[in-house]
């Protein structure tokens, strides 16, 4: 698995929930996640997922992901998004985010660091973020190597973790 | 420097277990109570596991459809009780035992002062109200229900130092509410809030079960309470487990300190599309704000005090003809406090609907779901766009008083009127 993505970025601000990325209509008809991925920002930014391309990356302002633990990264990873940054980001979202072997980057100060539409190359392992189209870089504090979360991120997931502990003592 | 009482539970269960705990580390801790959901079930076969860490430490209820309203669900649930039988679970509530579980579980003593817990729901920060650390996870649960463990980033702690006497129709939510207007709902985020102080005795158990509820709208990971007598009286024939009360160290270290005086609150109304969004009723009301249909449950305000204070308000009135209530009190225990307490005849003479306990209406699941342009004013937790139904309705936040006297006059206003 790569640790580094570089691709166009969608900027969205603060205090994205739960319910403007897998909202409760894809539930209440008990949708795939390839389904639910047409609804993810349906509400505040109607046609949005029309334009997305795969390796895009969404940036975030504070709080992104409040709300429910619904499992809301399934559709916008069916979306082709490569990786999410944030100001900050909800604690179960950002859980949720790494134990689905999804890459996340907690970045304060980005918002000032981008715009719309440009190339960022982001580094998950290093918390290095370059911005290409303005030729600029930026460092944030990544996860320790050493801590668990890092080492979900690496294994691919907590599924992934736990199938290669379960599925080799089985074998 | 002494410790939080989050950091003080998050130590006593830290593997290998550390004497202090410095905010920002990470660590493994044992878990006391988890809950289970039919996609645990799933993936335990997938991984060809046969036992889960504890089968008495699992609780099981469905709560989001309850009962099934289609097929889909009923599947869900069916797995749910295979997973109970097949792993031996001792503690699983079908319907007409059942409750929402941040209701039931509480109420069925399976959590006490100390406990470090982990359910699959984000308004698990409930427990908290018993003087527990609890959080919510998702995916996790996997996790959880093999191993009885979960790392943990040991979390900053902030204090709210609450004071003041609570004015006349005005409960934990209220509160809750003038937090996430003044400091947003971004203020705990990723922390452990703790809310001390002289009000924080003198307030309802209810009251605080609802704060805790509400704290993952504050962004926060552990919503934390002292225990008191209040606590132990509830716990008093609801468990046999013993337990030492936690507090936080005289030297503890808060990352921030806020000091909330209630004296002046009024019942807050939180308007779309987040609990920030909120404004004392005297001010809102001015607004005359038409609304469609009233809900009064939920985790968050679906108990005795919550229903009580509906039926004070709603006593001798009726519902106004165009609009409809909903009642729905969050457990089958709080169901039956009700029916006795002589409170069923009163929202029936006022033509409320009364439901059974269920999550429904609250996460717009099934059982009042509204359609484009409908606005509800509601004692539930979210007021995002599209929660409780079509991504064109409106939902209000506010208490179980508020709610009650709007549905009277069709409009969202003051009831400290009825008082």
């Amino acid at each position: 698995m790569s640790f580094v993505f570089e691709g166009r970025i969608w900027i969205f601000g603060d205090d994205i929930n739960t319910d403007l990325l897998k909202p409760q209509i894809t539930r209440v008809r008990n949708m795939t996640d390839a389904e639910a991925a047409k609804y993810v920002m349906f509400a505040n930014r109607p046609g949005w997922v029309k334009k997305v391309k795969p390796g895009d990356i969404i940036v975030g302002g504070k709080n992104f992901g409040c709300g429910s633990s619904r499992f809301a990264i399934g559709p916008i990873k069916e979306l082709g998004i490569s990786c999410i940054i944030a100001e900050s980001m909800s604690r179960i979202f950002f859980r949720n985010a790494i134990n689905y072997g999804f890459p996340v980057l907690i970045t304060p100060g980005i918002t000032n660091f981008c715009q719309e539409g440009n190339i960022l190359r982001i580094n998950i392992i290093s918390g290095v973020i370059q911005n290409i189209t303005k030729q600029k870089e930026m460092n944030v504090e990544p996860l320790p190597e050493d801590s668990p979360p890092m080492q979900i991120l690496k294994a691919g997931g907590i599924l992934s973790q736990l199938k290669q502990e379960y599925m080799q003592k089985k074998s | 420097m002494g410790m939080t009482i989050a950091e003080k539970i998050i130590a006593t269960h830290s593997i290998p277990q550390k004497e202090k705990v410095i905010p920002g580390e990470y660590l493994w801790a044992k878990i006391d109570e988890t809950n289970a959901s039919n996609a645990g079930y799933k993936l335990l076969k997938k991984l060809g596991i046969k036992e889960v860490f504890d089968p008495d430490r699992i609780y099981v209820v469905y709560d989001h459809e309850a009962p099934p309203p289609n097929i889909q669900i009923a599947e869900k649930v069916s797995e749910i009780r295979r997973f109970v039988k097949e792993y031996g679970i001792t503690h699983w509530y079908e319907f007409g035992r059942h409750g929402i579980l941040h209701q039931l579980f509480p109420e069925k003593g399976y959590a006490v002062p100390g406990d470090l817990i982990a359910m699959t729901d984000s308004h698990s920060t409930t427990y908290g109200f018993l003087n527990a650390a609890s959080c919510p996870i998702n995916i996790e649960l996997i996790y959880v229900l093999i191993k009885g463990k979960l790392w943990f980033k040991v979390p900053e702690s902030i204090k709210f130092e609450l004071t003041g006497k609570l004015p006349e129709m005005c409960v934990g939510k209220d509160i809750l509410l003038k937090i996430a207007c003044d400091y947003g709902t971004d203020v705990g985020l990723y922390k452990s809030i703790e809310f001390l102080g002289p009000l924080a005795s003198d307030m309802s158990l209810e009251s605080r079960w609802t704060m805790s509820n509400m704290g993952v709208e504050l962004g926060a990971k552990f919503a934390i309470f002292e225990a008191d007598k209040k606590t132990s009286d509830f716990l008093k024939g609801r468990t046999n487990r013993s337990y030492t009360p936690v507090s936080a160290d005289p030297d503890a270290n808060y990352k921030k300190e806020y000091a909330i005086d209630v004296t002046n609150l009024e019942p807050m109304v939180a308007c779309p599309p987040d609990p920030s969004n909120s404004k004392p009723i005297r001010e809102l009301e001015k607004e005359k704000i038409k609304i469609h249909q009233g809900f009064i449950g939920s985790c968050t305000n679906g108990r005795m005090e919550d229903l009580k204070m509906a039926a004070n308000v709603l006593e001798g009135n009726k519902v106004h003809h165009d609009v409809r209530l909903i009642i729905s009190p969050a457990s089958m225990e709080v169901w039956k406090d009700a029916l006795k307490a002589g409170l069923f005849d009163i929202f029936i003479e006022s033509e409320a609907l009364i439901c059974h306990p269920t999550c429904g209406p609250c996460s717009g699941l099934h059982m009042g779901i509204l359609a484009s342009e409908e606005r509800c004013i509601s004692c539930s937790n979210r007021n995002f766009q599209g929660r409780m139904g079509s991504i064109d309705s409106e939902v209000y936040l506010a208490n179980a008083a508020t709610v009650a006297a709007s549905v009277i006059e069709g409009v969202i206003v003051d009831p400290r009127k009825y008082f």
